[in-house]
């Protein structure tokens, strides 16, 4: 029989290794901003360039549009479930966006947004409906509304395109504008992360798409709405789509039937490299914010140490791979510190 | 009873529960007063969980009453199971890994500032009075990952409180325990019922049930049997109350010749499940393994079989040492294992019949890494003859079939492989009675063509009619042996809630 001390003694070094990995785990933003710095300043050494204003300016902006996507993604992917039309859902809203331009040229910036909106609402209540309703895994419902949409997308555009001369200056200055420096684009992403950081952590809606992921049945016995918190979810994230729609076309000021093409993998790679768990339960939005920014800074120091762009995929992979295998490894690790006293049964 | 005892708070009145053709529930019957801790025992199957999931709005019962304060309840979900005030504790209670502690107690009615956000700090605070109240030490900023069983309990128990549920259901709670934490555990119940809520307290151990019960109820068969005040009972009277039923004559046991020892469990040891189990099985011998659920039965079966490691010990089949850990190799050597979830690990249910037949015989059926279809076909046939199977097409999915016929399919695909060791994981679970006495009348018959056998069961009727020794575990430890003559009821039931005296 285990007396109580004895009990007291094995289980105190058990405990300070929880917090070795709860440290670990809540401070993953603090891993990626260090291999930020790493690889800013591997690439600074390399070529004085990549920390000119200009660089700095583009790989904010770029990775603006892919931390505004990660937004509604980390949302959905914290349900235990994936949303991968958002590349698509990117591409139509653009082209819509320019398209309103073209018959409407003095339309408001308000209205035009509204639009990028509703477009992008549109589609996630397509997506969530399907999964939720239906009960398809979102993984297939999203992959097949990832062609539909794009396959409407390309029969509206054709071969047409919109072009920057069509847009309005007040339009074109989003994307290219600065304040103090720091790109309009940037501004707008980081105020977006943070108010949907703080909403994450602050209300009762948000907790449900944590608990749900962390266990569905779980969330069900709890009396959690789990469908129609998971149709929300996928309306944020295409609703958050639609609007990064309007912002890339302010950025590129063109707009063809292949904008957006394959973003929601570079989405995706950054949520989970930003530490977001691909299975749900956990995870933050500024932490796939940070990813995004990571993934887009390791693209441009490739390019400024000339390294063919061809490895930059690669290397995403192997990012993506890291960030998986780093939390198996916690997991794994922790595993023995964290099992339950059923062993020392007396 | 007295007459000037006030009302009960729940009453459940004559509740029944049918699953199909399984009546689980026949006659659920249970009161519950203010300030009282009442113990639930019977065997396994008797009923309880049923109960207890009626009560937590889990299942809705198909007769009978549910009374709360005098006033009919009925629920149709779990939420409204809570939000009457009833707070159940499951044996492995279900929290949210991801969320805190803190977050775990309060999930759907965190407490709110202005704006509907959720007042963090509240939160944490009143968490933290919680456990102040209990007399316990947990940090409820932690995440709910990795907490132990009592910990987690413990969260549940917080929930409780909060939600200011007046009855609180445990069931089993100490299973998982160690004897520290029960004590812990008492401790937190005496306190529960100090503050005047009623506690259905849950479990297998009658000793528990007498230390802290004020009443006790025995069900049996789906049944209740009785409620009496603890005093005015002894632990065999209420093991004699929860097995006390007729012998029926399902049994075919046909006498076999035993020969030499082909299976032999020597110290097995497995951390936390099972500790020193030794045991042998002679050919033509049915060994049986009994004990309530949880007591390291099935997993003393995975450890033979090589699906989970030891720790210590050694298993021998027919004189040569299995290495642990691979049931590919305790194939080869002839073991079969009959699993306990045939659904889940005895069968592939999507495939058919015949491809489930075969699955462990595709080394015999193969032709140079092919597997001709018509001699997969002629290989099911003849073994869905020998055995009797009831279907319409052997290329049906396996899941057309009856329970029953489910399980010939598993036994088959073993027999076919001729083990000279088979283990029988609860092989009658969920099988009506006719197909029932076909599995035990085809045990029977194995272990007369000398195969050895060992057979894990909760029910003590199959237990008694089928074995030849009896081996009882409690808590991962064999603690008695019967021979066929010597085992009863009683006897085994006694053994296998730990009631042994010292001398065993």
């Amino acid at each position: 029989m285990t007396t109580i001390a004895e009990e007291k003694a094995v289980l105190e070094p058990q405990q300070r290794s929880h917090h070795v990995a709860e440290v670990l785990l809540r401070f993953r933003e603090l891993g990626i901003v260090l291999a930020l710095v790493l690889v800013v300043a591997g690439a600074a050494i390399v070529n004085t360039n990549f920390v000119s204003l200009t660089n700095v300016q583009q790989i904010l902006s770029g990775a603006a549009i892919i931390a505004l996507l990660a937004i509604g993604e980390t949302v959905v992917i914290i349900t235990r479930n994936v949303d991968l039309s958002v590349g698509s859902v990117l591409g139509i809203s653009a082209y819509a966006t320019g398209v309103l331009y073209v018959h409407h040229p003095h339309v408001s910036l308000a209205v035009v947004f509204l639009v990028a909106l509703g477009v992008g609402v549109v589609c996630g209540v397509v997506n969530g409906a399907i999964v939720t309703i239906a009960r398809v895994p979102s993984l297939v419902v999203t992959l097949g509304t990832l062609y539909i949409i794009r396959g409407i997308d390309g029969a509206w555009a054709g071969g047409n395109q919109v072009n920057a001369s069509m847009l309005p200056t007040s339009f074109n200055r989003i994307g290219y504008g600065t304040l103090a420096g720091i790109p309009y684009l940037a501004i707008i992403a980081g105020v977006a992360v943070a108010i949907a950081t703080y909403a994450m952590r602050s209300f009762r809606t948000a907790r449900d798409f944590y608990a749900i992921g962390s266990d569905p049945p779980a969330a069900r016995l709890a009396g959690i709405p789990v469908g129609s918190r998971v149709f929300l979810a996928f309306v944020l994230s295409g609703g958050i789509a639609g609007i990064a729609g309007a912002v890339w076309l302010s950025l590129y000021g063109s707009v063809d039937a292949i904008a957006g093409v394959g973003y929601e993998f570079q989405v995706i790679t950054a949520v989970v490299v930003g530490g977001v768990a691909i299975f749900g339960g956990s995870g933050t939005v500024l932490g796939a914010a940070l990813g995004a920014l990571l993934l887009n800074t390791i693209n441009s120091a490739l390019d400024v140490v000339n390294i063919s762009s061809f490895w930059t995929s690669a290397i995403a992979g192997a990012l993506l791979i890291a960030a998986i295998a780093f939390d198996r490894l916690i997991a794994v690790r922790v595993a023995p510190a964290l099992r339950t006293r059923r062993s020392s049964r007396g | 009873m007295t007459s000037i005892e006030p009302a009960p708070l729940l009453s459940l009145e004559h509740a029944e529960k049918s699953f199909g053709a399984v009546h689980a529930l026949e006659d659920g019957v249970v009161d519950l007063y203010a300030g009282e801790v009442h113990g639930l025992v019977g065997e396994n199957g008797a009923g309880k969980s049923t109960l207890v999931k009626i009560l937590a709005g889990v299942h809705r019962p198909d007769a009978g009453r549910l009374l709360l304060d005098g006033e009919e309840a009925i629920f149709d979900n779990a939420k409204q199971s809570q939000e009457a005030g009833i707070a159940i504790i499951f044996q492995e209670p279900t929290l949210f890994p991801d969320l805190t502690v803190a977050e775990n107690i309060f999930v759907g009615v965190q407490p709110l500032k202005r704006f509907r956000r959720i007042d963090g700090r509240r939160m944490r605070r009143e968490a933290g009075a919680v456990f102040d109240q209990l007399g316990v030490r947990l940090d409820p900023d932690r995440v709910a990952r990795g907490l132990s069983i009592a910990d987690q309990q413990l969260v549940e128990i917080g929930k409780a409180l909060t939600t200011n549920a007046r009855v609180i259901v445990m069931d089993e709670p100490t299973a998982a325990l160690a004897t520290t934490e029960v004590e812990r555990l008492f401790g937190i119940v005496e306190a529960l019922r100090a503050r005047g809520n009623a506690v259905l307290f849950v479990s297998h151990r009658l000793e528990e049930i007498f230390a802290i019960c004020r009443r006790v109820t025995v069900m049996r068969d789906g049944r209740h049997i009785l409620t009496r005040p603890t005093a005015e009972l002894t632990v065999q009277s209420v093991i004699r109350a929860m097995v006390g039923r007729d012998m029926d004559a399902l049994f075919p046991k046909v006498a076999a010749e035993q020969g030499p020892v082909v299976l032999k469990v020597e110290r097995l040891t497995r951390e936390g499940a099972f500790t020193d189990v030794s045991f042998e099985v002679r050919r033509g011998e049915i060994v049986a393994l009994a004990g309530l659920v949880g007591a390291g039965r099935t997993e003393v079966a995975r450890a033979i079989f090589g699906i989970d490691r030891f720790d210590a010990g050694s298993v021998e089949v027919g004189g040569r040492r299995l290495r642990p850990g691979s049931p590919t190799l305790a194939m080869a050597a002839g073991v079969g294992l009959v699993p306990e979830d045939r659904r889940q690990q005895g069968l592939v249910m999507d495939f058919s019949i015949e491809r489930n037949v075969a699955l462990a015989s595709l080394d015999h059926v193969r032709r140079a890494g092919v597997i001709p279809r018509g001699a997969e076909r002629r290989f099911a046939k003849d073994w869905a003859l020998r055995l009797q199977l009831k279907y319409s097409k052997l290329t049906s999915p396996v899941w057309t079939l009856s329970g029953g016929n489910q399980q010939k399919v598993v036994l088959a695909k073993w027999l076919a492989r001729q083990p000279s060791v088979l283990i029988v994981d609860e092989p009658t679970r969920g099988i009506d009675v006719g197909t029932k006495a076909e599995v035990h009348r085809l045990l029977s018959e194995l272990a007369a063509q000398g195969v050895a056998v060992l057979m894990i069961s909760s029910e003590l009727p199959e237990v008694l009619g089928m074995a030849d020794r009896i081996l009882v575990l409690f808590e991962g430890r064999v603690t008695r042996e019967f021979s066929r003559a010597e085992a009863t009821e009683d006897a085994i039931m006694q053994a296998a809630t730990g009631l042994v005296d010292q001398a065993a």
